[in-house]
């Protein structure tokens, strides 16, 4: 191979670089092509539209009396919903939340003091905590205990004792009147 | 070899041609196919026309409704007609839908929310088909795709009602319809004019109902078709390019052959 | 393929598992194929498309269908409206089913005109065969699953046909249907068989390729390969080839998708199955219309069912139009000793042929009686066209193949090339 090249061999340097810009591009396109195919076959193991618009409940709170639980069901998990009395309250409020394994005021996990929702699914490995119905052990800080690895949350439903390494989630809820929640 | 690829070709053509004319079915009997009518969504680039499809989802509602179930669809589906999302919701809670059970084991009645199914006239078929002289009226959900001639079938039907020529024998309890097979059909003539009070000024004549709840029905067999379309053309385009290239990929690499 | 110039990890690789050779022999530089090949040859890498497609929606459909009477026909109209693409992915897989066909028959018919089944291509052309039946098999039962009038009513019919067996006939059809009719056990192990028979078509597609590669493809001239200069290197040439025609073929399958998704099919399929009901005019999909014509073909009056059956004394026409269904497939896999001529390809037996194109009208008219009711005419043509169909198989080719003199062969693939070219 010589250095410097004649005409005729830059005219067929020049004609393989515009066969392998032909290549290159035409693979590419198709590539991209190909790749955009695949979204659909993977899209549609995203949740469907008919699972979609379940995916809000609305409760009416009226029947739920004051130191009573309800457990609703809300995009195939239980939702609990606990009128708490100014007892419960009080301790919730009371508690340091820097002590905390997962550090949250009671403030920061309820809209109203007196209705404490929450999804009733122990951060562990996904039990259902007692607590919720009466007569079930409520744990050694009087809110719920999970029976499966043993871990206790309060009244506030904060993880206070056990593996479990955070509270129980508050799902996303608006008060669509004084009586009427509408979670998700 | 020239002239066998040209023949081989033509043949091949002329294979798929008739496969396709073979694929399509036939009328049945001596029924006429309903004219084809000028409907925006079977151009090919065609889309539903919304006020159309609102209209015709308020002739279902009030006329339709009260015999025909339309138990593929949610309250929810309605906003692609361009329902907004409280007046689906008022057009759900409108309805009674049983739901339950409840903690006592009893089943209750609740107001219906946007994700519930059209509620059915009758409980069950029996029910349906007992309230109608023995023949329960089909479901609607699907019935643009489910018959030959499709909308304008539709279409035809509803407003293809007249009196049986003379020698025609209508049974009791039947009625001579132009375009239906066999032309005795159960139900009797569903609208007329003025069967709606329209609140868009739009004119309720017979054809007016019978063009707009055939749009409606179109749009509920087929919700999925103008995004169909839309996607259609960019897929197609994209495929025209890229066979383009890949043509000159080919021409490319085989030119060193010769 | 040189190692030396490798990559150190496809080296690596190789070392251990030879993939890159392997590739580089069954679809690379170092497959020879014959350089004349045309464009009749892209329907065998269509074929692989369209497999690869079918497999690929359907594994996605059956993560949203139940197999459930009950549910079967809503499940399907959810895929179709609540589902994320799930109408995309069904008109896809509905059409596929249709492509799918189009694409083998017209691969099929290119062997038959070019003799791509004469030795020593006899195995492949009868695994080819079994393909095709394969495909029946899968096709049949994936237009059961949704569950509509034309699936109750053809699984129904399609499985009535065992009842024409002497003596166990009955007992084989309530096998069949786990039942007393087409019911949800019947769906249930059609949906089970539907998602199997695919991977037997991969399988059996996997021992086709191996018995092509034996040998190499056949080509229009149908003269063996003599020398290198016959032939050119499978990449690039006929890779740059086929994606091409797999480009044609995909604007051909998209625009049925989303144009008229609903062209090859029926509008009674989109009514839930009615065991109490029956549709006016059931018929099969199209790509079975020509074996439905041969099987309403054979009627108590149909010379070819008396001749056959000793005038009705060896079986009644029912079994006999069961048998010639069954037959007009399987006749294919004596293709190659039906065929007696010492030249493969049509283009130098201009009579055979004719009597190829033909055949192929004569399949086209089988397909349009299939899809007509079995009135009037409709009964005489058809009957006529199925005892040409068998006239051909057993008649026409085995005499004409060996009493038709060939023209002149060109020397090799090669010069045959040059001589188009001038």
């Amino acid at each position: 191979m010589s250095e410097t090249a004649t005409p005729e061999q830059g005219a067929e340097i020049d004609d393989q670089s515009k066969r392998d810009f032909l290549f290159i591009s035409t693979a590419a396109v198709g590539a991209v092509g190909t790749a955009i195919a695949a979204w659909p076959f993977i899209d549609q193991m995203n949740p469907a539209a008919d699972t979609l618009a379940l995916s809000t409940t609305e409760v009416s709170l009226e029947p739920i009396e004051e130191g009573q639980s309800i457990t609703v069901v809300w995009r195939g998990k239980p939702v609990f919903i606990r009128h708490r009395t100014a007892e419960e309250i009080a301790d919730a409020v009371a508690v340091q939340a820097n002590d905390l394994i997962d550090p949250q005021t009671d403030a920061d996990r309820v809209q109203k003091p007196e209705w404490l929702i929450m999804v009733g699914v122990c951060t562990h490995l996904g039990c259902i905590p007692l607590g919720n119905k009466a007569g079930e052990s409520r744990g050694d800080f009087g809110g719920w205990f999970c029976p499966c690895h043993g871990s206790h949350y309060d009244t506030s439903g904060r993880i206070r004792k056990g593996p479990a390494p955070k509270n129980l989630p508050v799902p996303e809820y608006s008060f669509l009147s004084d009586l009427k929640v509408k979670i998700g | 070899m020239k002239m066998n690829m040209m023949k081989t070709s033509a043949a091949a053509l002329a294979f798929v041609a008739t496969v396709m004319v073979s694929g399509t079915s036939f009328a049945a009997g001596d029924t006429p196919r309903a004219p084809a009518q000028n409907w925006s969504f079977n151009k090919l680039f065609g889309s539903f026309e919304p006020a159309a499809a609102q209209r015709g989802f308020q002739v279902y509602k009030e006329v339709c409704s009260g015999c025909h179930s339309m138990s593929l669809l949610s309250y929810r589906h309605l906003s692609q007609l361009g329902f907004s999302e409280d007046e689906v919701k008022a057009i759900a809670a409108s309805v009674e839908v049983t739901a339950g059970p409840n903690d006592e084991g009893e089943m209750f009645e609740r107001p219906g929310i946007p994700a519930d199914r059209f509620k059915a006239p009758f409980a069950n078929v029996q029910a349906a088909a007992a309230a109608n002289n023995g023949k329960a009226p089909p479901d609607l959900s699907l019935m643009t795709k489910a018959r030959v001639g499709g909308a304008d079938y539709v279409y035809g039907l509803l407003v293809g009602y007249e009196e049986a020529p003379s020698g025609v024998e209508v049974p009791e309890g039947g009625n001579y319809n132009k375009y239906f097979p066999g032309h005795v059909i159960a139900m009797g003539p569903p609208l007329s004019d003025e069967s709606v009070e329209y609140t868009d000024g739009t004119k309720p004549t017979l054809s007016q109902h019978a063009k707009d709840v055939t749009t409606f029905m179109a749009w509920a067999a087929e919700p999925e078709m103008e995004a169909r379309k839309r996607m259609g053309v960019k897929v197609l385009l994209f495929l025209l390019v890229l066979t383009g290239m890949l043509y000159a990929v080919k021409r490319k690499v085989w030119e060193n052959l010769h | 393929m040189d190692t030396n110039n490798m990559h150190p990890v496809m080296k690596w690789v190789e070392y251990r598992l030879p993939v890159f050779s392997f590739l580089d022999h069954s679809l690379g530089t170092q497959y020879p194929t014959p350089k004349n090949l045309n464009y009749w040859w892209n329907f065998g890498s269509l074929a692989g498309l369209v497999l690869v497609i079918m497999i690929a929606s359907g594994i996605v459909l059956a993560m949203h269908y139940t197999a459930h009477v009950d549910y079967a026909f809503d499940s399907v109209e959810r895929i179709m409206r609540d589902v994320n693409y799930g109408w995309l992915i069904r008109y896809i897989h509905m059409n596929g089913g249709s492509m799918f066909f189009i694409v083998v028959y017209i691969h099929m018919f290119r062997g038959l005109y070019f003799g791509s089944y004469q030795a020593p291509r006899e195995l492949l052309w009868m695994i080819g065969v079994f393909i095709l039946l394969a495909m029946m098999a899968t096709a049949f039962m994936g237009y059961v699953l949704p569950w509509g009038q034309m699936s109750f009513w053809g699984a129904t019919v399609i499985t009535n046909l065992f009842s024409a067996i002497p003596l166990v006939g009955d007992s084989i059809v309530t096998l069949l249907w786990g039942g007393f009719s087409v019911d949800n056990p019947t769906l249930n192990r059609f949906f089970s068989l539907h998602y199997l028979m695919p991977f037997v078509i991969v399988g059996l597609v996997v021992v086709h390729i191996w018995a092509l590669h034996v040998h190499g493809s056949n080509n229009p001239t149908g003269i063996d390969v003599k020398s290198e200069q016959d032939t050119i290197g499978f990449h690039p040439y006929f890779t740059t080839k086929d994606l091409f025609g797999m480009g044609l073929f995909m604007m051909f399958f998209m625009f049925f998708v989303f144009y008229a998704p609903n062209f090859f099919g029926e509008p009674d399929n989109y009514i839930p199955a009615n065991p109490l009901v029956t549709p006016a005019h059931i018929v099969p999909e199209w790509y079975f219309l020509p074996y439905y014509a041969i099987l309403r073909a054979f009627t108590g009056d149909f010379l070819v069912y008396q001749v056959i059956s000793l005038g009705g004394l060896l079986m009644d026409a029912k079994l006999a139009g069961v048998l010639a269904m069954f037959a007009s497939i399987l006749l294919l896999l004596f293709m190659p000793w039906l065929d007696g001529a010492k030249v493969r390809s049509c283009s130098f037996r201009p009579i055979m042929a004719m009597a190829f194109w033909i055949f192929v009208l004569d399949c086209l008219v089988l397909g349009y009686i299939g899809g007509k009711p079995a009135e009037g005419n409709f009964i005489t043509i058809g009957q006529w066209a199925t005892f040409y169909y068998f006239a051909h198989l057993l008649v026409i080719v085995p005499l004409v193949s060996r009493l038709e003199r060939p023209r002149q062969l060109p020397d090799s693939i090669n010069a045959s090339v040059l001589k188009a070219a001038e």
